[in-house]
């Protein structure tokens, strides 16, 4: 036994609440500035605390003051060494850092759109060998009919189908988009695997849509109906892919030496900016395909709904290429 | 940064000290989910309640507003309270846990958004199989939403300093009157049942009073059988009275 354990706390201890005291206030307001003198006491306090803590390494018997001790190291030398930014919300940076991420990893989009058009031309494929794959395909009601009859009934309707629902479709639509914008984040933790299995299969299912319609000569009709909301929707799950991937790039980290922690750590506020922001678009998105996206000619000439819908993509587009741009 | 597996984790600083968080169990953060699963449980069927007396107004809406409520609540509770709580949430609160940063740094927003929108796939197939799995594999406890933010979850560390003052009073103490068999007593002192002690003492009134009776004995037996102090020195002690003699001498006490 090195040190008379009473003694020494009580000759330590105003240094440890004077430290607990600072650190609390810090905890507290972790953006505010700090005094040069405020500084390099706080840097002396977790110094002295640090080697209060390492000699009482050989007072192997108390484990309380140890216990404490360690707390009060950690939480100082959480705010000492931090070097990231406090994660304060900051409405205006969070949207800018939205299409800085989104440009920083370029790579990672164009192989989430490559994927899918993948998936297109196979679903394309697939209808083009036998149109009784359709089934297989497009397990959804709505789509077993041919398109022309589908649009004879839509474009003769005298009823508003989606009348004292159109609020609740709409949040139903945002809630599934989102949760498959996540789950394409989420699955770039199977070293990109699932993430790709997902985007393939949604293009699968526009692919055989797209095909089914213009081969049925409803092309117009398709491009009035999908483009007032896909033009939104399409690209925020296939942001959700570029996460994904990104995810997955940290995770395998092809020819990066550093280690996977960093790796990570470097891409975690990317992946929230990103994700962050295709929520916000399918809001929109949702939004729109229950208000606008279900109301065909003559209610909403397909023109109009065409022209909305490539207006959108455009200023999505200029949005995500250009705004933010140092 | 080394690791025990499934333990502790201990970080040293670049000042050369080290400390450690002990990593939770997956069993303790089985019970902090379902205390949190209640709790979403609660929130929603709240919201719900406040959705129906919308619903006089207009059902579409309020059944939007629940939807979007229930969805909010599921995927925003965990990221709400361990952003505002600092890695806390109720049921971690209750078991006494925290998700920290697995380099010992400050919790980032970005690293509390991540584990729980990874939730989704550590919840797969269905009760937390793939997370559990992960965790149960996994060197430092983490499921795959901790693996991807860098974070682990820990027990609670006491913010508060220990009270010697009520273990071991500075008060007279026979023993010392014997210093070269309280020097014995310290160099031969096991720190484990040292540490034993210390338990035993400051959670006294937690105890059966038997059980009690029976621990403070084993422990001044065991303490007797390294030294024998002179029977004056034990004369009218108590074996609790005993062992905190015992742990007044460890501690470095001088004659009073």
């Amino acid at each position: 036994m090195i040190i008379d354990l009473p003694r020494f706390v009580a000759a330590e201890r105003v240094y440890w609440d004077e430290l607990d005291a600072a650190l609390a206030k810090l905890e507290a307001e972790p953006e505010r500035r700090m005094p040069v003198e405020e500084i390099e006491r706080l840097h002396y306090l977790y110094e002295r605390c640090s080697s209060d803590l390492s000699r009482l390494d050989t007072f192997a018997t108390e484990p309380h003051l140890r216990t404490f001790l360690e707390s009060l190291v950690s939480r100082a030398y959480s705010v000492i060494h931090e070097t990231r930014a406090p994660g304060r919300i900051r409405w205006k940076s969070a949207a800018l850092a939205f299409p800085r991420a989104f440009r920083r990893h370029l790579g990672a989009f164009r192989l989430a759109v490559a994927i899918t058009l993948l998936g297109c031309a196979f679903g394309w494929f697939a209808l083009h060998v036998d149109p009784r794959n359709k089934a297989i395909l497009m397990p959804f009601p709505g789509l077993q009919e041919p398109p022309s009859e589908r649009v004879a009934q839509e474009e003769s309707a005298r009823q508003d189908r989606l009348k004292g629902v159109k609020a609740s479709f709409a949040a139903q639509l945002m809630t599934h988009n989102t949760q498959v914008t996540i789950l394409a984040l989420a699955l770039g933790v199977t070293f990109g695997v699932g993430t790709l299995i997902l985007l393939f299969y949604n293009g699968v299912i526009l692919g055989a849509v797209a095909t089914d319609y213009i081969v049925g000569g409803q092309g117009v009709f398709l491009a009035g109906w999908l483009l007032p909301h896909g033009s939104i929707e399409i690209p925020a799950i296939l942001l959700g892919g570029q996460a994904g991937f990104i995810l997955a790039g940290a995770l395998i980290g092809w020819g990066d030496r550093t280690p996977r922690v960093v790796r990570l750590r470097a891409v975690a506020a990317d992946l929230v900016a990103i994700v962050s922001g295709a929520g916000v678009l399918l809001i929109w998105a949702g939004t729109v395909e229950a208000f606008v996206s279900q109301y065909h000619q003559p209610v909403i000439p397909y023109g109009l709904k065409i022209a909305f819908g490539l207006c959108e993509l455009v200023v999505l587009s200029f949005f995500l290429g250009w705004v933010g741009r140092e | 940064m080394s690791s025990q597996r499934a333990t502790s984790l201990t970080i040293e600083t670049p000042e050369g000290v080290e400390f450690s968080f002990e990593l939770a169990s997956p069993v303790t953060r089985s019970l902090a989910w379902m205390v949190d699963v209640a709790a979403i449980g609660v929130l929603t069927k709240a919201a719900g309640k406040a959705c129906e007396l919308l619903g006089h107004m207009s059902q579409d809406w309020a059944t939007a507003i629940a939807v979007i409520l229930y969805f909010a609540v599921s995927i925003g509770y965990g990221i709400a309270l361990e952003w505002r709580w600092h890695g806390q949430t109720l049921g971690k609160r209750v078991m006494g846990l925290r998700v920290v940063d697995a380099q010992g740094l400050r919790l980032q927003l970005s690293q509390v958004v991540l584990r729980n929108l990874l939730r989704l796939v550590d919840m797969l197939p269905l009760v937390y199989l793939v997370g559990g799995v992960a965790s149960f594999c996994s060197r430092n406890c983490q499921r795959l939403g901790d693996l991807a933010a860098g974070t682990i979850v820990a027990r609670e560390r006491s913010a508060h300093a220990p009270n010697l003052e009520q273990m071991a009073p500075a008060k007279y103490n026979s023993l010392l009157a014997w210093p070269h068999l309280a020097a014995r007593l310290r160099s031969l002192a096991n720190p484990q049942s040292v540490s034993i002690a210390v338990r035993a003492v400051s959670r006294r009134d937690g105890y059966e009073p038997l059980a009690r009776i029976e621990l403070f004995r084993e422990l001044a037996e065991y303490f007797q059988s390294l030294v024998e102090f002179p029977e004056a020195a034990r004369e009218g002690l108590t074996d609790e009275q005993y062992v905190r003699s015992v742990l007044r001498v460890i501690y470095g006490g001088r004659p009073g």
